[in-house]
């Protein structure tokens, strides 16, 4: 078994759904920091069978991690200080998404205008319901399309 | 510098503004002389990518009546979209040319886009299926000035209630006002969109949907009338089995309080029958002309033109 180190200063994703990892290396731009960052893929899960795994060397309030919460729910986020969990952190639905999901409405100006961001509103919390801004076509995340 | 002011929707305004907003069209309407030099100088841009008769020409009237002038399109062959250029850009341009844009686009959301990009106020004068705030706000003076308050009353709309977005906007906007009841009255295939009909429980709003109109006709104190297209039905059998059930006539209007207002945002077909067109109920065509007075209050509120302003011409030029 292929063994990853501790680290000492920083925070763990856990339980990520198998081969999402790298999407959310690059959603939560991880892939412009200086610091250490640990890709594990398909590691074993006792629940799932297969999960992912992001350990990640540096302070977790640098970074906003609410688009986790709208990525995966299962996600776990520890929190680490001198190599042990100090805080296991929940997450909470973004109230707006930017560019992490696309507006399929033909009749939305996202579908003619170039270089607009696709931004979507949070509508409906307890529903799980997002809007987009500019045409409020509705997306429910567990009617979800691929991320 | 004041913060720029848009209007992308009927709920960009609170009750508080749109009551001042109401005020000033009450004004123009009592007082429409004291009115015509009040955007000398000014000009409005009505940039029309698709084609409309009332709502363009209506703001364009509502600028000449406050002395202002006009330039724009009519549709999107004779602008720049034609060459390809995006809404962001069109704005930019013609920020530097006038001082306020009336936009009407296809596609939903073009005018917060050209929201986002303007150093005009810009005015959303519908876009696609999605928004057509002005509509909304004529239907809500209308209502104000006929009936005399936006609350308190039992208000009937009828037809197709899925697919029609000035129903949409105008129940959106009247569920801030308390004591109204809605009555909706469509065909089953028609019925307005569940997310409205939660909306109104969540809030503890009285509302009954209904198939036929004769049933409630007598309960309402307005009755808002809307087309109903024969293509939004699955059969033609159902089409002809339905299609008098929301036809308003004579007939139907006598059993109708003698105090009722009909209402329609325009163009009608056949949904209202021109005999009644000289009931004194029939408030359609005084609508247009209510929907030109908030028009022209709308204009002077998003250019910020308070008395002061008028008399001393605060002006870009």
């Amino acid at each position: 078994m292929l063994n990853v180190g501790k680290i000492e200063e920083g925070f763990v994703l856990d339980h990520i759904q198998a081969g999402k990892s790298l999407s959310i290396y690059y959603q939560l731009g991880l892939d412009k920091l200086d610091n250490t960052v640990a890709i594990i893929k398909n590691a074993r899960s006792g629940k799932t069978g297969k999960k992912d795994i992001l350990k990640v060397e540096v302070d977790i309030d640098t970074l906003n991690l609410d688009v986790l919460a709208f990525i995966d729910h299962n996600i776990t986020v520890n929190v680490i200080k001198d190599g042990e969990i100090v805080e296991k952190r929940s997450l909470v639905l973004p109230k707006e998404i930017r560019d992490i999901i696309h507006c399929h409405n033909p009749r939305c100006i996202t579908s003619v205008e170039q270089g607009l961001p696709h931004i979507f509103y949070l509508a409906d919390e307890e529903k799980e319901i997002y809007r987009c801004r500019y045409c409020d076509q509705k997306y429910r995340k567990r009617d979800g399309e691929k991320l | 510098m004041k913060e720029l002011r848009h209007l992308m929707t009927p709920l960009d305004f609170d009750t508080d503004e749109l009551d001042r907003l109401f005020d000033k069209a009450g004004e123009i309407e009592r007082h429409p002389r004291d009115f015509v030099h009040a955007c000398d100088g000014r000009i409005l841009a009505t940039c029309f990518y698709e084609p409309s008769t009332r709502t363009r020409l209506s703001f364009e009237t509502a600028m000449l009546r406050l002395g202002g002038k006009v330039i724009g399109f009519a549709d999107a062959s004779s602008s720049s979209a034609s060459k390809g250029e995006s809404v962001a850009d069109t704005i930019r341009v013609i920020s530097c040319f006038a001082d306020i844009c009336a936009m009407r686009h296809p596609k939903e959301g073009a005018a917060m886009v050209a929201a986002a990009k303007s150093e005009i106020p810009v005015i959303n004068a519908g876009d696609g299926g999605h928004e057509h705030p002005t509509q909304t706000l004529t239907d809500l003076l209308t209502i104000r000035s006929l009936h005399g308050s936006l609350s308190g009353f039992t208000i009937g709309l009828c037809g197709d209630l899925m697919f029609g977005r000035t129903v949409h906007s105008l129940i959106h906007a009247l569920v801030r006002y308390s004591g109204i009841r809605f009555v909706f009255i469509s065909p089953p295939e028609l019925k307005v969109p569940d997310y409205i009909t939660e909306m109104l429980t969540a809030r503890g709003i009285p509302y009954e949907e209904v198939i036929r109109l004769d049933d409630v006709i007598p309960d309402l104190d307005l009755l808002y009338m809307t087309r109903v297209q024969r293509e939004r039905f699955f059969n033609e059998e159902d089409y002809v089995r339905l299609k008098d059930f929301y036809i308003l006539d004579k007939e139907k209007l006598s059993r109708a309080k003698k105090d009722m207002h009909v209402l329609h945002p325009l163009p009608r077909v056949n949904e209202i029958a021109v005999d009644v067109d000289d009931d004194p109920r029939a408030a359609y065509f005084p609508q247009v002309q209510y929907g030109l007075f908030v028009r022209m209050a709308l204009i002077m509120t998003l250019l910020d033109l308070t008395e002061d302003h008028m008399n001393h011409g605060l002006l870009k030029w």
